[in-house]
């Protein structure tokens, strides 16, 4: 007969083994440069989940930029280690991994997110620790009101709402219905800048309606926008939703123009929306078409290293990095303290997103570019400020 | 005006939870569990169809649209009954002596697998579903419209509906699986083949979500591996709304359900949508507890 083992002890035994394994897989260093330490700067990104494509075409450009300054000999002599962690696109994930970035890594600054959201999680854990943080695509006005520690590379969100009102005005449009996404800070704060200030212009907002993430079916949501007669439907939504809705929208027979915001800027957007998204407009942060050689030389070194063009977040996140890497050099030190204060003194960086100065919130001054769908293609329609 | 033309929107969006509500309510029906991973065999069988839908329109694209259009439905329906009879044989099939919560535990485990083996499977973008058939505005009069994806989605549900309630009234099969969900014991003893009433019940009621994914999907023209969430625990709700285990309860619950989130969704408080058909669904399990066709028996447990 053979001895009798209880099962319980066997599953604990197994338990401790993988735990043991698994610490000394995850205390294992990787090899680097001997002798000189390398900076660890941390990246926290949506790679997988709802907006994946923002993260990976963030992560992409952050790779580019941090290949360009390592080959030309890294910071202050010192190369750039970058540690990339996934929230998934979850809310609640982004503020562990960021826990965990500057705790366990010790990162000495952080670049991320592309979500306001996101972002937002992160910021306050950045902000308490002291390390300074750079958000790409965050454009909501409350990120970099987390505190002195936070910055972004992007316009915000009062400014884009502004800037469509603006547009929308210039197009004679005066009835416009908003349709927003009350899941997210992002969707709601555009709404209500672009409200305030269309109706300042003299615009008339004949009806408001709202989904919340994880909705498919807009159709009765999109009926009564239709019932409200409007010239134009304001979506300031993520590309996950805004051609779902335009095609949901064409399907009751909406034939208006719609539209968008920044969040639309993926090229999944026109994969999804196809003919429905044909001759709607939005307003973006970048475009190719811009002759800029500083754009130029980006657009190419991404097209050789992905076989892809950048979106305007791939090219928000190559500014954070490069911004970043400037401010460490100006510091001559990575101390995250001393690299605040000379985040905070750029002055006229040259960014492939426009030139970068920073206000008093930390928030960048630069000018917004319209986009509009033409032939199945982003084309650049013209550059607005306010 | 806009009142009617959102019943209309209702009563299409209805339909389809119809079909997904009464694979809930057949499985309850004859095994007593409620199988959580009903919703994402509507996932497979939506991403079945997108799939299929360029090989069947190279096959039957030369007969014009509506062949491919059916080809496409059925090869899905076909794919997710398979797939149904798989996950009955490898999953619950093993614990049938077993108590009811493990089941549903597992039946949760089944659904995450599908959920995120279909992430890394079909990727996690959303992807746009193909337009089986042209999209036309159907024009009712007094300035009412329906599109001809919204009426597909009705005629498919009532066709099939009708179907189910044929095959359960008429057939052997169907009197075998009355037979089972009234006492399976009794049953097996006047000679009824539990296991291939039980596995004939999954395929037919994941035939049904497989046709659910596909008009659902015609009809928010995206597809993604964890899009069967949400209408499958809407199906759900509407299954219990309607009374569980009862086949014309499962469509009616559906159909209402549908037409009071057009109603909700359509008005000024559409962002509570789905708080207000989940208080619906409270308020009449309150005040009739086996819902609203359901007969109330004596609780065993």
């Amino acid at each position: 007969m053979e001895p009798v083992q209880p099962k319980g002890i066997k599953i604990i035994l197994i338990l401790s083994v993988t735990t043991i394994l698994l610490s000394l897989i995850a205390c294992k260093k990787s090899p680097e440069n001997v002798g000189v330490p390398s900076i660890p700067i941390g990246l926290y990104a949506s790679l997988t989940g709802a907006e994946a494509s923002f993260g990976i075409d963030s992560l992409r450009a952050i790779q580019l930029a941090t290949e360009e300054i390592n080959n030309h000999g890294g910071i202050l002599g010192r190369p750039i280690k970058l540690i990339v962690k996934d929230n998934q696109s979850k809310a609640g994930e982004s503020s562990t991994i960021v826990r965990e970035l500057i705790s366990r890594e010790h990162v000495v600054a952080l670049l991320g997110e592309v979500a306001s959201g996101r972002s937002l999680e992160g910021a306050a854990i950045a902000q308490k620790s002291g390390i300074p943080m750079i958000a790409s695509g965050a454009t909501n006005a409350r990120v970099t009101q987390a505190g002195n520690f936070i910055f972004r590379t992007c316009f915000i969100d009062a400014f884009q709402g502004k800037i469509m009102a603006k547009f929308m005005n210039s197009l004679g449009i005066r009835r416009v219905a908003i349709m927003a996404d009350i899941s997210t800070d992002y969707s709601i704060g555009l709404a209500k800048s672009f409200a305030a200030a269309f109706s300042a212009l003299g615009g008339q907002i004949v009806a408001q309606q709202n989904f919340s993430e994880g909705d498919k079916d807009f159709h009765a949501q999109l009926t009564a926008l239709k019932g409200a007669k409007p010239e134009a439907i304001f979506l300031p939504t993520y590309y996950t939703y805004a051609p779902l809705i335009i095609s949901q929208g064409r399907q009751i027979g909406l034939n208006i123009p719609f539209m968008g915001s920044d969040g639309w800027d993926s090229i999944e957007f026109l994969n999804i929306g196809s003919k429905a998204v044909e001759g709607t407009y939005f307003c973006g942060h970048f475009t190719t078409d811009n002759q800029d050689p500083t754009v130029q030389n980006f657009v190419k070194a991404y097209y050789q290293k992905y076989s892809a063009t950048p979106s305007s977040l791939s090219a928000l996140a190559y500014d954070s990095m490069k911004l970043l890497a400037d401010a460490i050099g100006r510091a001559k030190s990575t101390e995250p303290t001393k690299i605040r204060g000379a985040l905070e003194d750029t002055k006229n960086f040259p960014g492939v997103t426009g030139s970068i100065t920073f206000d008093k919130d930390r928030n960048p001054k630069k000018p917004a570019v319209i986009i509009r769908i033409q032939n199945g293609k982003f084309t650049y329609l013209e550059t607005l400020s306010l | 005006m806009e009142l009617a033309q959102q019943l209309i929107n209702g009563l299409s969006l209805g339909s389809i939870y119809a079909l997904i509500a009464l694979g809930y309510t057949m499985v309850y029906g004859v095994l007593r569990f409620i199988n959580f991973a009903h919703g994402d065999v509507l996932m497979v069988g939506a991403f079945a169809g997108y799939y299929l839908a360029p090989k069947m329109q190279d096959i039957f694209g030369r007969w014009g649209t509506l062949p491919v259009g059916m080809a496409v439905l059925f090869s899905a329906m076909f794919i997710c009954a398979i797939l149904g009879v798989l996950i009955e044989f490898f999953a619950y099939r093993p614990l049938r002596k077993h108590a009811r919560l493990t089941v549903l535990i597992t039946s949760i485990g089944v659904s995450l697998l599908l959920e995120y083996g279909g992430q890394i499977l079909f990727g996690v973008n959303v992807k746009p579903f193909p337009d089986l058939l042209p999209t036309i505005r159907v024009p009712l009069g007094l300035g009412l419209s329906v599109s001809s994806n919204h009426l597909v989605a009705l005629g498919v549900s009532g066709i099939l509906l009708l179907g189910l309630r044929c095959l359960v009234l008429y057939t052997k099969f169907g009197m075998a699986m009355r037979a089972l969900s009234q006492n399976r014991d009794a049953a097996a003893l006047m000679g009824v083949n539990i296991n291939a009433v039980i596995s004939l019940t999954f395929a037919t009621g994941s035939a049904l979500a497989g046709a659910g994914g596909i008009l659902y999907a015609l009809n928010v023209h995206s597809i993604d591996p964890l899009m069967g969430i949400l209408p499958g625990i809407k199906a759900f709700v509407a299954a219990v709304l309607g009374g569980i285990g009862s086949l014309p309860g499962a469509a009616l619950g559906g159909i209402l359900l549908g037409m009071v989130e057009s109603l909700i969704g359509g008005s000024a408080i559409s962002s509570y949508r789905d708080a207000v058909a989940f208080g619906i669904l409270i308020l009449i399990l309150i005040l009739r507890p086996a819902g609203l066709l359901g007969k109330s028996t004596p609780e065993k447990v």
